[in-house]
């Protein structure tokens, strides 16, 4: 039952549905992709996005349903499979060996070859195919040396080297800066120019109304709509989206804030290789005001946070809140000094996967009481205080005494806030905290971060995504190479000059 | 202590190391596809009485060396499939391994109208190119008149250096060790690799076994290996995770242990120190082998495969 001409067709799915632990992250799904198209992927988290991708790549199996590749129809035992014929995925955690080198991981399963390694003969094929599709890489680098840009590269030129006719891009611009992202999109075009065609997963409306071609939005599961992407407005894929009219939340302007909340003077602090990362960085945060920190990941973001929450020792510099000197002190005692923090890596940092949702809740407030009855803990205090979370921020998918780890990245976010703000701190640090989630969840995260903020405490928000910097922050600074090369009013940031800095260019200063 | 002395103990460095090497080379090939095997003891054990065995009722020592190679892969996939396939705990699957080989092959010593244990080998390894060569000074007693088996071993370890770094299969090999889901994303079966290397590793265990029931003390005894499965899971971080280093650390535990055999027949002061003590000297070296080198910074350069122990679910969510 192909619909439509099986010339111009590259992949069709009839049908699919795949559940996990019996929900259906795939229900009845029909996808169509044409040949040279770019082709964006719409939906919130849990929508069924990644699902639907990976079916495509082979590394999962539909439960039911089929798959037409060019008009005939195939099933994928494993991601070899898919890649074998011509369907590959750059997953949104890379799927690079770090250990190994971007040669090797040019040649890692690559079908039809010798018994030896022909290291040489690699290198040249990296550097042509780079040059061709103007992604320069050092093939003979080691992944863990590369920036995330870079290993994005690796990613897109190993499918080509494979000569993949369908090339899955599940969230490729969230670690990029905007001009990255910009040339990304050309890379894409060029691709597609050449009979290639491109899954295009994203979040950001704007680029999926400026790369895409055709349009494709899931929600729970099911496909609600596939359009031409010059048919649709932004507003109306939001709504598609997420069922319902939304606008982001953004701050609203503000001039006049409280005393100082956080002062830091001078920190340095290192990195796990023993080299500085963060290099003589000062700046003040007042009560009711948001700062933002840009900044490609890696300059700095991870041991500033690290630095300022007590977590890794400081070379030199000292932190103050609210008058108290904190520089020496546990993280214990950051956080019983009014310090919150939501690190960026959820599940590994923020969260105990293993452990229930209500125990995650309880974990930096079980000290005290209603948690704590001297040194016993009370039971009830965990259950009705987890209850009472559970439904006031709205933590979907939590089941009676099963791990965290199983709620969607949404709902895990959205846990971790709340034990967050529920510490009712005077200080809050946020990394990404909207990070890979979809528009529904993110619109909740910013709501609270916002509440925050009119609570009158100070906010320190470290973020690579540039859209929510500029819609939340009150004054933005500029991370590079671990030292603030700007700083700057929400109002006169824009995009491309917070980019700019971002990529290391300093602002000539007009006298 | 004077210059033969010296080269008496090199050269028994030599014997004492070789089925050190074939056991080391084996897990280390084992580890390197992320799967960790406690059953290197139990493997040799295996190898070792299975080999006996053959060769006492065949009178071949190749069928042997084979059959050893094959009982111990046969244990080795009893680890593979519980920790590959059941994704078991690979630290009890392991333990569990030594203990069955143990005792398997205590049983099967034992076993039979006519038992192998207190039989001499029917056939044992012979020195090659002994003679006029050994006389060489220093280099002739350190190159020629060793067995067979222990050229193969530092062959083996060179074929094992060159497949590991210099061939596509090696690559997948470690990439699978690394990190599974990106290896298996690029194309690579990473169960068949696991299952194959482990097998492989397990082969070469039983071979190493083999070398102490045919080679070394070539009279069936209820313990013939000594601790020399334990002593290959640690000379495996000694020589982080390279084939090629492994032969230099089993060499230099092959001397540790000589060495203190020498020094309880040096005479006043050595012979009033307990030979229990000095025994526990070449286990000592090791420990503090292990501390120099995994200690601090050091450790991150060490090697050790990222996904070692970890068992790997494609769909885990």
């Amino acid at each position: 039952m192909t619909i439509g001409s099986p010339d111009t067709l590259a992949v069709e799915l009839v049908d699919v549905d795949k559940a996990f632990y019996g929900v259906k992250a795939n229900d009845r799904v029909n996808f169509q992709l044409a040949r040279g198209e770019i082709h964006a992927l719409l939906g919130e988290n849990g929508a069924g996005k990644s699902t639907l991708c990976s079916i495509l790549a082979g590394l999962y199996r539909p439960d039911a349903g089929e798959m037409f590749l060019e008009g005939r129809a195939v099933t994928f035992k494993s991601p070899k499979d898919a890649l074998a014929a011509g369907i590959g995925m750059v997953y949104q955690h890379f799927r690079l060996v770090p250990n190994l080198t971007v040669a090797e991981n040019f040649a890692l399963g690559y079908p039809d070859v010798g018994f030896r390694l022909e290291e040489k003969e690699l290198y040249r094929a990296a550097e042509e195919l780079g040059e061709r599709y103007g992604l320069p890489v050092d093939p003979s680098a080691r992944i863990w040396q590369l920036s995330v840009g870079e290993q994005q590269r690796v990613e897109i030129l190993k499918l080509l080297y494979r000569n993949a006719k369908v090339l899955i891009l599940d969230e490729p611009t969230a670690v990029l800066t905007p001009q990255e992202s910009t040339a990304l999109f050309a890379t894409m075009r060029q691709m597609a120019a050449e009979g290639r065609s491109v899954i295009f997963v994203s979040h950001k409306l704007h680029e999926v109304k400026e790369v895409s071609d055709q349009v494709t939005v899931l929600r729970d599961g099911k496909v609600v709509a596939g359009v031409a992407t010059k048919d649709a407005e932004p507003a109306d894929l939001a709504r598609m989206m997420v069922g319902r009219d939304l606008v982001l939340p953004t701050r609203d302007p503000q001039t006049e804030f409280g005393p100082i909340m956080l002062s830091v003077d001078g920190l340095r602090v290192q990195d796990d290789r023993g080299l500085e990362a963060v290099s003589g960085v000062s700046f003040d945060v007042r009560a009711g005001e948001i700062v933002g920190v840009a900044g490609v990941s890696g300059n700095g973001q991870r041991e500033l946070a690290y630095g300022l929450f007590g977590l890794r020792a400081l070379t030199s510099g000292t932190v103050t809140i609210d008058g108290v000197d904190i520089t020496e002190a546990s993280v214990l005692e950051h956080i019983e000094s009014g310090f919150a923090y939501i690190p960026q890596a959820r599940l590994e940092m923020g969260l105990a996967p293993g452990m229930t949702t209500e125990d995650n809740l309880a974990l930096k407030a079980f000290w005290h009481a209603p948690y704590s009855k001297g040194r016993r803990l009370v039971a009830s205090a965990f259950r009705d205080e987890g209850t009472r979370q559970i439904e006031q921020y709205d933590i979907r998918g939590v089941r009676p005494g099963l791990p965290i780890r199983l709620l969607s990245g949404g709902n895990l976010q959205k846990a971790l806030v709340a034990r967050e703000v529920e510490l009712k701190s005077k200080i809050l640090i946020a990394r990404s905290p909207t990070r890979g989630l979809d528009v529904g969840a993110t619109e909740v995260v910013r709501n609270l971060i916002l509440a925050e903020r009119s609570r009158g405490i100070g906010v320190l928000l470290i973020s690579e995504d540039l859209d929510e910097l500029l819609a939340l922050s009150d004054r933005i600074l500029v991370l590079y190479e671990g030292e603030v090369v700007g700083e700057m009013p929400c109002e006169e940031a824009t995009a491309e000059r917070l980019g700019l800095l971002m990529a290391g260019q300093r602002e000539i200063v007009s006298p | 202590m004077n210059e033969s002395l010296l080269i008496l103990t090199a050269v028994a460095a030599i014997s004492l190391g070789t089925p050190l090497i074939f056991a080391t080379v084996g897990e280390i090939i084992t580890e390197r596809a992320g799967i960790l095997n406690l059953g290197v003891q139990g493997m040799m054990l295996v190898g070792a009485v299975s080999g006996f065995w053959a060769t006492f009722v065949s009178g071949s020592l190749i069928l042997g060396v084979v059959v050893a190679m094959v009982a111990a892969a046969g244990l080795a996939a009893v680890h593979a499939f519980t920790s590959i396939t059941l994704r078991v705990s690979q630290i009890v699957s392991g333990l569990a391994l030594t203990l069955f080989g143990t005792g398997l092959a205590s049983f099967l010593g034992r076993a039979g109208s006519e038992p192998l244990v207190g039989s001499p080998s029917r056939k044992v390894f012979v020195p090659l190119l002994d003679g006029a060569m050994t006389e060489i000074p220093v280099v002739g007693p350190l190159l020629f008149g060793h067995d067979a088996l222990v050229y193969l071993a530092v062959i083996v370890a060179g074929v094992a250096s060159y497949y590991l770094f210099h061939t596509h299969l090696g690559l997948s090999l470690r990439a699978v060790g690394e990190d599974p889901a990106s290896a298996e994303s690029a194309g690579v079966n990473v169960t068949w690799v696991r299952y194959a290397h482990v097998m492989v590793g397990g082969a070469l265990a039983g071979l190493g076994g083999a070398y102490f029931s045919l080679a070394l003390v070539p009279t069936w005894q209820d313990d013939p290996i000594g601790a020399a499965g334990w002593i290959a899971i640690a000379l495996v971080i000694l020589a982080s995770w390279r084939p090629w280093r492994a032969v230099f650390a089993a060499y230099l535990f092959g001397a540790a242990e000589r060495f203190q055999f020498t020094l309880q027949t040096l005479g006043e002061p050595w012979s009033n120190v307990p030979s229990t003590l000095l025994a526990m000297l070449p286990f000592v070296l090791a420990i503090v082998a292990m501390i120099v080198l995994t200690s601090g910074k050091r450790a991150r350069f060490l090697g050790a495969p990222a996904a070692l122990g970890i068992p790997y679910f494609r769909e885990q969510r």
